[in-house]
């Protein structure tokens, strides 16, 4: 008996095989339009201040950019992680506010108590992406709703216990957020290393596979035998712990903690407009920490441009905020032309 | 005890047992005590038409569900699986009907998801590719590599990484449900080399297909399902597929129906739809007429909801044409269409049906208030009827009219879409799977509202994987397999003989 009818021949379209072939080698990488985009922003500002009369291609003017950069860059990098997954994380502000008022109580200006001091804030920003973790998994919490209410809950113990700038960091650990090498701060090898640590963990760990695969589709990653809860909780542990390092490091740039450093600098949603402006789509899934970082120096060198054109700061949020909507606008058309 | 005695006694325990199998979702049970055993080195087909728990058993071995009753033995150990991970750690790959995999990753990535080969947490990139392209070889695709992104494969080539997948774990016991579904032949016969080659490893498979020919290549053993219960396990040698059929859709016609139409009854054409094609759909043609009721029959997969969706303007239509009232319309969008009096009360009342958390009066209402151009409501309010009349006229059985629907069961919820529909005046109702998941007493319900709609001008085109429900409420049948029109059979048409159109398998019953 046969069972199978003779097989036909099934031409396959070429089309994806070109297309397939000039997107190798640098072009490739997801982050090339963001930095595209960058070097555009950049040219522009250069001309427009120039023209103006300001510095802009300066070395010192570049390295102030760089340094506004660190805060912002260590917290979206952590923030890539939990979006890559499909999450977000609302309460950064908050972490980091209490990151750097712990740090200075702690160290009291004691050189002997940084350690125990960074290892205190980090334990306790492990902590608290841990509880955000298990809210929205074991608690079935939408992730918006889990950490803007953990925001809340941090922000009222820190108002309750500190009503002002408090503590004092020791002068060694001060002393880092102001020391160079060269010309180059010390904040950037930082935020360099974290960086690094951040698209290596996403690019060659299984942890990383397992972000793209729970961003991608959660039902499917969990149908094809991955623990979908152990991945979403450590990647909010590490987001938390970066924004506690965050906090540390603006610890170290004021001399003291502050109560307000996380939500003045508004690293919330600053963080998440750097991680969609970087090309991370904003359900999970594609994208990665480099164009986050591209996505930071987007947001650093217009801030710097405004900054020297004496821009009413309201404008300066419009158009801030076009930016980030027709940027994501841009993502959303080539990727319905891709699929 | 006893089974462990009586597995003894056999020589030693089958690979895989399931013994009374029972779940329930939502107080439905829908498994009711099913059996199951599988040896090393054995092909065992699942069959039955749609709903009859196969996929349900299948999710229950996989982790995904956990039985109410019943256990399950592997090798004649007792295993209880309560995350996929469990399964697949004991041995049990599963390709899926639906699709599971992640478009924006890779070949390579897709088939190792979840158990990436890694030495001290770094992924062997290099190891995964070059096993997956070996797999690939394997199976003998060439078409795409282990670097391709998902989303550029075709369906087909998809359905070949996830046969892959399943291959690369290793697995002991293997679940292929409906893996030719999207497959060319010459594809289907490297699949079928695929699993000889697995079985002769003892890799015991349970094949779940519509395609009782496949069954018969393949299998040693078949057990059909029906309605969530066995009905019997057998060799494949004793049986044929005239008997297997019987044994699938064999049961009473029960229940009561309302009668048919009367040939003066029927009316002009309301609904015409000639050569036409979508995505999914190939050349399809019908006509339903003013007071009629036409069935719509077909597996799923067969393009039964598409049709639907297309005629509904849910879906873009590549080619032809839908008349209504002999007028030629194409709706580009699903409001077009009700405007122009055609509702669509669709398979997932959860889904796409109900807002589950508003009230009944507010559900009811939905489509006029939104959808209703306004001269229409106008003219209509006179006629209008309350949310109280249109209640009674369902026999919706609620608490009152701010009930929130998802408290309601589900033939109440179902009686809630028909109001929502009732209230817009439609012309042509198209119904798909009005009476699933809905206990008796208010299947017979809905089926005598549906038929008073006909009665009353409306033409019924209605889709149902129930063949008692299409055979007893159908004035004419259509059967779709594989996106066309297969057949059209009269009133009253046998059950056999739908089957045998919708599974493409005439030839061998003829």
């Amino acid at each position: 008996m046969t069972v199978v009818d003779p097989p036909e021949t099934h031409p396959r379209p070429p089309r994806e095989r070109r297309s397939a072939s000039w997107r190798r080698g640098a072009l490739a990488s997801p982050a090339a339009p963001v930095f595209g985009a960058l070097i555009g922003v950049f040219i522009l500002a250069w001309i427009v201040v120039t023209i103006r009369g300001g510095d802009f291609l300066t070395v010192s003017n570049i390295v102030n950019m760089l340094q506004r950069s660190v805060a912002l860059g260590i917290v979206s990098a952590g923030q890539t992680l939990v979006i890559l997954l499909g999450s977000l994380d609302l309460s950064v502000s908050q972490v980091i506010s209490l990151s750097s008022l712990l740090a200075a109580t702690t160290m009291d200006g004691q050189s002997a108590n940084v350690i125990p001091a960074i290892l205190l804030v980090l334990g306790v920003g492990a902590l608290i992406g841990l509880a955000n973790g298990l809210i929205i998994t074991k608690l079935r919490v939408n992730a918006f709703i889990a950490t803007l209410g953990m925001a809340l809950i941090i922000s009222g113990i820190i108002q309750n216990n500190w009503d002002g700038p408090a503590g004092r960091v020791s002068e060694g650990f001060e002393s880092f957020g102001y020391t160079r090498f060269g010309i180059v701060p010390a904040s950037a090898f930082l935020l360099l290393a974290v960086v690094v640590l951040v698209y290596a963990l996403l690019r060659y760990t299984r942890f990383g596979y397992r972000i793209y695969a729970v961003g991608g589709d959660e039902e499917v990653s969990k149908l094809s035998g991955l623990r979908t809860h152990r991945t979403i909780v450590t990647a909010h542990v590490l987001c938390s712990m970066l924004a506690a390092v965050t906090g540390l490091f603006l610890a170290s740039r004021l001399g003291s903690g502050t109560p307000t450093v996380g939500t003045d600098g508004g690293y919330d949603l600053e963080s998440i407009a750097a991680v969609v402006l970087g090309g991370t789509a904003l359900m999970g899934g594609r994208g990665g920490v480099l164009g986050t970082i591209g996505g930071v120096f987007i947001l650093a060198v217009l801030d710097n441009t405004f900054n020297q054109l004496e821009v009413n700061a309201f404008l300066k949020d419009v158009v801030r905020g076009l930016i980030i909507i027709a940027a994501v606008a841009v993502y959303a058309r080539r990727q319905g032309r891709d699929a | 005890m006893e089974e462990v005695a009586g597995g003894m006694a056999e020589g030693r325990a089958p690979l895989l047992e399931m013994r009374g199998i029972r779940k329930s979702f939502v107080g439905v049970e829908v498994l009711h005590g099913v059996d199951l055993d599988l040896r090393a080195g054995e092909i065992h087909a699942i069959v039955g038409e749609n709903g009859a728990g196969k996929s349900t058993l299948v999710k229950v071995l996989a982790g995904v569900h956990a039985p109410d009753e019943g256990t399950v033995r592997i090798d004649g150990e007792e295993v209880s699986f309560t995350h996929p991970h469990a399964a697949q750690a004991a041995g049990v790959g599963i390709v899926y009907q639906e699709f599971n995999l992640l478009p924006d990753r890779t070949v390579a990535e897709n088939v190792f998801v979840g158990r990436e080969p890694a030495a001290r947490g770094i992924v062997d990139r290099r190891g995964m590719e070059r096993e997956t392209a070996a797999l690939l070889e394997e199976v003998g695709e060439t078409s795409f590599g282990p670097r391709t992104l998902v989303r550029r494969l075709s369906v087909a080539q998809q359905q070949v990484v996830e046969i892959v997948k399943a291959r690369s774990l290793d697995a002991r016991i293997l679940v292929l449900d409906e893996p030719t579904a999207a497959l060319a032949d010459h594809e289907v016969e490297l699949l079928f080399a695929l699993v000889r080659r697995l079985q002769e490893r003892g890799i015991g498979m349970l094949y779940i297909s519509h395609r009782l020919r496949e069954v018969f290549a393949l299998a040693d053993r078949i057990t059909v399902l029906k309605d969530g219960g066995l009905v019997k396990t057998l060799a494949t040698s004793e049986t044929d597929s005239r008997g297997l059929v019987n044994l699938m859709v064999g049961r009473e016609l029960d229940g009561y129906f309302p009668p048919r139409a009367e040939p003066g009854d029927l009316g002009d054409v309301r609904l015409e739809v000639t050569g036409l094609s979508t995505a999914l759909l190939r050349d399809v043609s019908l006509q339903v007429r003013a007071g009629e009721i036409v069935g719509v029959a077909g597996l799923q997969g067969s393009g039964r909801t598409e049709l639907a969706r297309a005629i509904f303007g849910a879906d873009p239509i590549t080619a032809g044409t839908v008349a209504i009232d002999g007028k030629p319309r194409r709706f580009r969008t699903p409001r077009a269409a009700v405007r122009a009096g055609l509702g669509f009360i669709t398979e997932d009342r959860k889904l796409e049906g109900l807002a589950l958390a508003q009230s009944i009066a507010d559900n009811m209402l939905l489509a006029v208030r939104t959808v209703i151009p306004g001269a229409r409501k106008r003219r209509a309010a006179k006629g209008l009827m309350s949310v109280k009349d249109l209640a009674a006229v369902t026999e919706l059985r609620a608490q009152g009219p701010e009930q929130e629907v998802r408290f309601l069961s589900g033939g109440n919820q179902q009686k809630v879409v028909l109001a929502k529909w009732l209230e817009t005046r439609p012309q042509i109702l198209i119904f798909d799977e009005p009476t699933r998941g809905i206990d008796v007493g208010a299947k017979a319900g809905i089926h005598d509202l549906i038929r008073k709609l006909a009665k009353e001008g409306v033409a019924v085109l209605m889709i149902s994987s129930e063949l008692p429900e299409l055979i007893g409420m159908s004035d004419r049948i259509l059967v779709m397999h594989e996106g066309t029109v297969a057949g059209e059979l009269p009133a009253g048409a046998g059950e056999s003989d739908i089957m045998q159109l919708a599974t493409g398998h005439q030839e061998a019953a003829a």
